[in-house]
């Protein structure tokens, strides 16, 4: 710098020098953050332990694909790509923002250096085009109004204003540093000295044209100006977030690192307590806030409030007084009110009958759409099941849930029939001369087991799936035999509505049954069983669903399945929750669809891992819930867009709600249903008969 | 036998219940010579007009008028028969809701045998007395007998015994009323309160389409109504449909709910509980519609359709609109 | 306020499992589930809330066998304070009477301001709330579908009767009441609840314990007995229209045209 000019760190103006300025606003800025983050931080020491620490490589590389690579944010494209710039921009800006903070008070060490040069070219880009998209998105947000950030009355107030606030200070973040790049450029070019290089259209560069003319005096007050404006409004800034959903800025790097990494799998009532210890646990699940896990309500500052997981919500697009988003956000206020930055911790209220309600924590199927779009891992499904543990503790229970419950633990089912009755659906006479379907109950053994599960052995119209599977496995030489009346419910859905303990009387007992069959191996045409034996249950062998297992045997080339019968039928494979999304296993069960010939397939819009659950599984068919209209409903409307006459599921709770939704919405005749497993038997053609196994007697069974 | 029966009369407005006839088939049946004595408790010209009534069917009608027996409070009659019944009587009542309030307290007080809600009776041997309940909801029958010796309560099932012919009698009306002491009870009635009307009165309508517990789920309720729409009939429904509030009170038909008197009556998805058959009066032409084969509804129907209602219906109605529009 | 809630382990029957054993003389009891009576389970529930507002606890007995004790654990995991188990041989076959006799005896070994039974069992004859009513010498109430607790120790109830009316009545306490079904939603117990009182004391009293002659009770002083179960030959019953849907739903509409099913 020449003389008569001076940095902010040399300059003296009025009483004290702009570096003490500076330094006393950094300082007390920085202070001001640091005790607004401890403050915030208070309830996660208050709250449950979580053990986040393991497994550090994967988590790195959770980090890496989420955070940094922004995985999720393309899922939605506009809005994905304005967060990508700003995201990208801000990480750019990192350096320069350290850089300048430091520059108020000396500038003894910028040195500029060629990787400087071109790292100031990025800055500016950098800085141009989260200007630009801060504005496109403060535009988007006025005009647009995307649905998803609407706020229902019931809720409460929506903050549109804070977020234009929020997005309006970082352009004036932006273009205060810019500014300060652009007059100095300026008065560098009038002094005719050397200077830095500006990118070309970028901000700086366009502002630097419209200063060219202006007197270095006023140049250099501008550019003192801009700077303090920069530095005020970063701390500004800085202090402000935690107070608002720009908190995640800070938080999203420690919320993805901390992620939960086992998909499909419910949180212990306690970490840490082993299953022999709870009942030392004085009360179960979430009661009030406390009983949240510090990574929780590290969720709840987490969430950007950008209303993708309620978007995707099928009880949410159903009318069902559930919505993830306001879930998140409720809960978080109320650590904001509670939990206040100024101001004294008032805390210890129910959480149930003050911010949520009891139809509210019902509501949800434990579909995972939420999970699965949230970019910042933010997770639902545990703090539901906790929520729905603390219901269960007090004894508040809806009625015709109480009624399955009970059925469960005297019968083992949910309906209260007869265990003896179990295995009836293999002694169907047809089913007898086409395979047999050994009982093992020590009578008989096989390396196969195929787990039924309670739907299928006892609803007379998914007793067909049963069968189905059976002849299926038979066709394939698989040796295989069923637990019958020693098996009970495979409690998948008991778990996941809070009742943990008769959850792990039913696993427990079907442990021992599996382990003392001596079976090598696990099959389920049922998608919760498939994710109660693969991730709720311990010292059991593989499981697979019997789409995988057809799929193999389509890649072998060893399934014979004649052409499809009416070539005007139109094909759409629905994803079941519990098989796609949580399990993701996806193109097993539409290579076998696409192994028929002549079967004319599309796809649904909503399919994979966007797929719209059908109405939920297991208890979740006993619960009467307050909504508009049913999800089944809404699924075969999308099935029929897509210009489809038959939906194919592979998952009996799927089966009974579309069917159900067919009947309900008038399409009958218009639309059917089948299960993969029945439209593959359909197609099946024999093998030779000497090729496999078939039982002399048709049912081996101790008692008959 | 020696011990006289006696029959305790409910009524209502005047008029004596259905009961009241069916108790002389049923004192018949403990002893065919009998000839029973009728009890009515009551104010007013009201009993006066029943034990008019009774005249015709019962050799002698005990009348208890006091004013304090207005409203009939068990607990208040149950004191004013200890006093005037002889020891060692047998005395019949409905098993309803008066019968199962004064009932088993009576048999205590007389020191007599009590067996309730009898639906047939064999007849005496020795000091035993025959009889036939039901348990479990109606899924089984019992062989039960009681010993008579110190007298009993017995509170039979409305409608479980066939008012006889008989030739008409005329009875004497013997006022006991002075007989009975001063009344005091440690509990009083304050007021009854019924429940509303609502839309539809179903007790007034001829052809009603009644649902239970088959109907499932309450969006099932609507297949009913558009059957019962297409028939010109009215929506009704056994007790577990309210219970599940999937319809109102109003159109319960049952012991607990309203009596009706319809000429159709379509019974879909209900089991046929006695409870509910209570409800059900007259002669209606009765089709029961039924995924179980065994339920007890197919036992007092006159035409029976093993299928799921929730398939069946549609069906039904879908005829009926066509061949309406054909007619029209 | 003491509450004494009077309860009965019963069969579950709901899936119509009843049926006949070979012999013929009783019901098969094999692969029954057995459960407290529903209508005392309402009434504990009613208990306990009575007891939430007004102070005092809730006592469950039963008359039975060891059997017997598994549904006082269960009204203890809902919440009542203590279970007691009343059992001797002597009591085995009582008829409703001999088990409100024994019932008799032991509320009077302790002042109970409120009884409360279920106001019918599965199996029984809605007879012994009124029965220990009448031993008492306690005013009754049966069919009660709800309690209101008064100043001056009565209560305000309200019985169902016929066409779906409320019948209002104050009635003096100590009382004995039979409760029906739907007066509340009782709160839900779960395997935990009953785990944690898996462990709990029960006490158990007998015939001298209780001051009973054993000749009033049981077989010995039962007046009505039960010689056999049995299935009524089936009488008419329904014709039973046979035949593909259309066929039936054709039949019908002629059927009701008829009768005048039809307008």
């Amino acid at each position: 710098m020449s003389e008569g000019m001076l940095t902010p760190a040399h300059v003296v103006q009025w009483l004290t020098s702009v570096q003490t300025l500076v330094a006393i606003i950094q300082v007390l800025g920085f202070a001001c953050f640091v005790f607004i983050v401890t403050r915030r931080l208070a309830p996660l020491f208050r709250a449950e332990r979580d053990f986040r620490l393991d497994r550090p490589w994967l988590r790195a590389q959770t980090l890496l694909k989420y955070w940094f690579g922004q995985w999720k944010h393309p899922r939605y494209r506009v809005a994905g790509a304005l967060h990508l710039l700003i995201f990208a921009g801000f990480l750019i800006l990192a350096t320069r923002a350290f850089y300048l903070l430091v520059f108020g008070l000396t500038d003894d060490f910028a040195t500029p250096s060629t990787i400087g040069r071109a790292y100031d070219v990025v800055a500016d880009y950098a800085a141009t085009i989260v200007f630009m998209a801060v504005l496109a998105a403060a535009f988007r947000r006025i005009i647009f109004k995307p649905a998803r950030y609407a706020v229902p009355e019931k809720y409460g107030k929506g903050h549109p204003g804070d977020a234009i606030f929020l997005l309006a200070l970082i352009a004036l973040l932006m273009f205060s540093e810019s500014l300060f790049e652009a007059s100095r450029a300026a008065v560098q070019a009038q002094a005719e000295m050397p200077g830095e290089f500006l990118a070309i259209l970028s901000l700086p560069w366009i502002l630097q044209g419209s200063l060219q003319i202006a007197p270095i005096t006023a140049l250099w007050k501008l550019h003192l100006g801009a700077y303090l404006v920069d530095v005020v409004t970063f701390y500004f800034l800085l202090c402000y977030r935690p107070f608002g959903i720009q908190f995640h800025v800070e938080t999203s790097l420690f919320n993805v690192m901390f992620a939960k990494l086992d998909r499909g799998t419910v949180k212990p009532v306690r970490w840490g307590v082993s299953d022999s210890d709870l009942d030392q646990v004085k009360s179960f699940g979430v009661k009030k806030f406390e009983d949240f896990t510090w990574k929780h309500i590290l969720d709840f500052y987490s969430c950007a409030d950008c209303g993708r997981c309620s978007d995707n919500c099928p009880a949410n697009a159903v009318g069902r007084p559930l919505s993830p988003r306001f879930l998140t956000i409720k809960a978080r206020d109320y650590a904001f009110d509670h939990f206040p930055v100024f101001g004294k911790t008032n805390n210890s209220h129910a959480l149930i009958g003050g911010i949520y309600s009891e139809d509210e924590v019902w509501s949800c199927t434990t579909c995972g759409a939420c999970e699965e779009e949230c970019p910042l891992l933010i997770e639902y499904i545990d703090k539901i099941v906790d929520l729905r543990r603390g219901m269960v503790d007090d004894g508040n229970v809806p009625k015709s849930i109480q009624k399955a419950l009970k059925a469960l633990e005297s019968r083992g089912n949910p309906y209260g029939k007869m265990e003896k009755k179990r295995a009836d659906w293999a002694k169907d006479k047809d089913l007898q001369r086409a395979c047999a379907v050994k009982v093992l109950d020590g009578s008989s053994s096989a390396q196969t087991l195929y787990f039924v599960d309670s739907i299928t052995s006892y609803d007379d119209r998914i007793q067909a799936i049963g069968r189905a599977t059976a002849r299926i496995l038979s066709e394939a030489g698989e040796n295989f035999g069923i637990l019958g009346a020693g098996e009970k419910d495979s409690g998948h859905d008991v778990r996941r509505f809070g009742e943990e303990m008769l959850f792990q009387a039913l696993r427990d007992h079907n442990v021992a049954a599996i382990q003392a069959s001596g079976v090598t191996r696990i099959v389920t045409s049922d998608p919760h069983a498939y994710n109660a034996l693969k991730h709720d249950y311990k010292d059991v062998p593989p499981v697979e669903h019997i789409s995988q297992v057809l799929a193999r045997e389509v890649r072998h080339g060893r399934l014979n399945l004649k052409p499809v019968q009416d070539t005007g039928n139109v094909y759409a494979y629905h994803d079941p929750c519990y098989l796609g999304r949580h399990n993701q296993v996806y193109d097993d069960p539409r290579e076998v669809l696409d192994a028929i010939p002549e079967l004319r397939r599309v796809e649904m819009s909503r399919c994979r891992d966007r797929s719209f659950c059908c109405g939920g599984g297991g208890l979740m068919l006993f619960y009467e819930p307050d909504e508009q209209e049913r999800m089944g409903v809404k699924r075969v409307q999308m099935a029929a867009e897509a210009g489809a006459n038959v939906i194919v599921t592979a998952c009996p709770f799927c089966m009974v709600n579309i069917e159900d939704a067919i009947k309900v919405s008038g399409m009958e005749g218009k639309m059917t249903a089948i299960d993969l497993t029945e439209l593959v038997d359909q197609h099946l053609v024999p093998r030779v008969p000497e090729s496999h196994e078939r039982g002399a007697n048709a049912l081996v069974h101790a008692n008959t | 036998m020696t011990a006289r029966i006696f029959a305790y009369v409910v009524h209502k407005s005047g008029v004596a219940d259905d009961s009241a006839l069916e108790m002389i088939a049923a004192a018949r049946k403990i002893d065919p010579a009998a000839s029973p004595t009728a009890v009515v408790s009551g104010w007013g010209p009201e009993v006066e007009s029943v034990c008019e009534s009774l005249r015709a069917s019962y050799g002698e009608v005990w009348k208890i008028a006091k004013e304090k027996l207005a409203y009939p409070n068990a607990e208040l009659v149950r004191s004013a028969l200890v006093t005037v019944l002889p020891q060692g009587s047998i005395v019949l009542l409905p098993h309803n809701h008066f019968g199962i309030d004064l009932a088993p307290g009576l048999s205590i007080r007389l020191n007599a045998a009590f067996v309730s809600d009898v639906v047939g009776i064999d007849g005496a041997e020795g000091p035993w007395l025959k009889v036939v309940r039901q348990e479990f909801g109606g899924q089984v029958s019992a062989h039960v007998r009681c010993d008579i010796s110190t007298g009993a309560v017995i509170s039979v099932r409305p409608g479980a015994f066939k008012p006889g012919e008989g030739a008409p009698v005329a009875g004497l009306v013997v006022d006991r009323s002075a007989d009975v002491g001063e009344l005091s009870a440690r509990r009083r009635y304050l007021e009854t309160i019924v429940p509303e009307a609502g839309d539809v009165d179903i007790s007034k309508e001829p052809v009603l389409v009644s649902i239970g517990r088959g109907i499932q789920e309450q969006d099932n309720v609507a297949i009913a109504q558009e059957l019962a729409e297409a028939m010109g009939a009215v929506v009704s429904c056994s007790r577990p449909v309210v219970d599940a509030k999937w319809l109102p009170k109003s159109r319960q038909v049952g012991s607990s709910g309203q009596t009706v008197k319809p000429k159709v009556y379509l019974a879909c998805g209900i089991s046929g509980s006695f409870q509910h058959l209570a409800g059900l009066k007259g002669s209606p032409f009765i089709v029961a519609i039924n995924k179980n084969p065994k339920a007890p509804i197919f036992q007092v129907a006159d035409v029976g359709i093993v299928t799921d209602m929730l398939e069946f219906l549609p069906e039904l109605t879908s005829r009926i609109r066509a061949m309406k529009q054909v007619s029209v | 306020m003491e509450i004494l809630v009077c309860a009965r382990r019963v069969p579950d029957s709901s899936e119509n499992e009843i049926q006949l054993n070979r012999a013929g003389n009783d019901i098969e009891r094999e692969d029954l589930v057995y459960s407290i009576n529903e209508p005392d389970n309402y009434a504990v529930e009613e208990a306990l809330q009575i007891v939430a507002k007004a102070g005092g606890s809730v006592t469950v007995a039963t008359v039975g066998t060891d059997e017997d004790e598994e549904i006082l654990r269960r009204e203890m995991a809902m919440g009542a304070n203590r279970g007691v188990l009343l059992s001797d041989e002597a009591f085995s076959e009582s008829d409703g009477r001999g088990i409100a006799t024994v019932l008799k005896a032991f509320a009077q070994k302790n002042h109970y301001d409120l009884i409360l039974t279920g106001v019918q069992a599965e199996d029984g004859g809605a007879q012994v709330g009124g029965m220990l009513a009448a031993m008492l010498d306690y005013p009754f109430a049966s069919l009660v579908n709800s309690i209101e607790v008064l100043e001056g120790n009565k209560l305000k109830i309200g019985r169902e009767i016929e066409g779906g009316s409320k019948e209002l009545s104050e009635i003096d306490l100590p009382c004995v009441l039979s409760i029906q079904t739907g007066i509340n939603e009782p709160r839900y117990v779960g395997m935990r609840g009953i785990r944690q009182v898996a462990s709990l004391e029960i006490p158990t009293y007998g015939a001298s314990d209780l001051g009973i002659d054993k000749g009033s009770v049981g077989a010995a002083g039962a007046k009505v007995k039960r010689d056999d179960y049995f299935i009524p030959a089936a009488g008419k019953g329904a014709a039973m229209l046979q035949g593909s849907t259309e066929e039936i739903a054709g039949k019908l509409i002629e059927l009701m045209k008829a009768k005048g099913g039809l307008q």
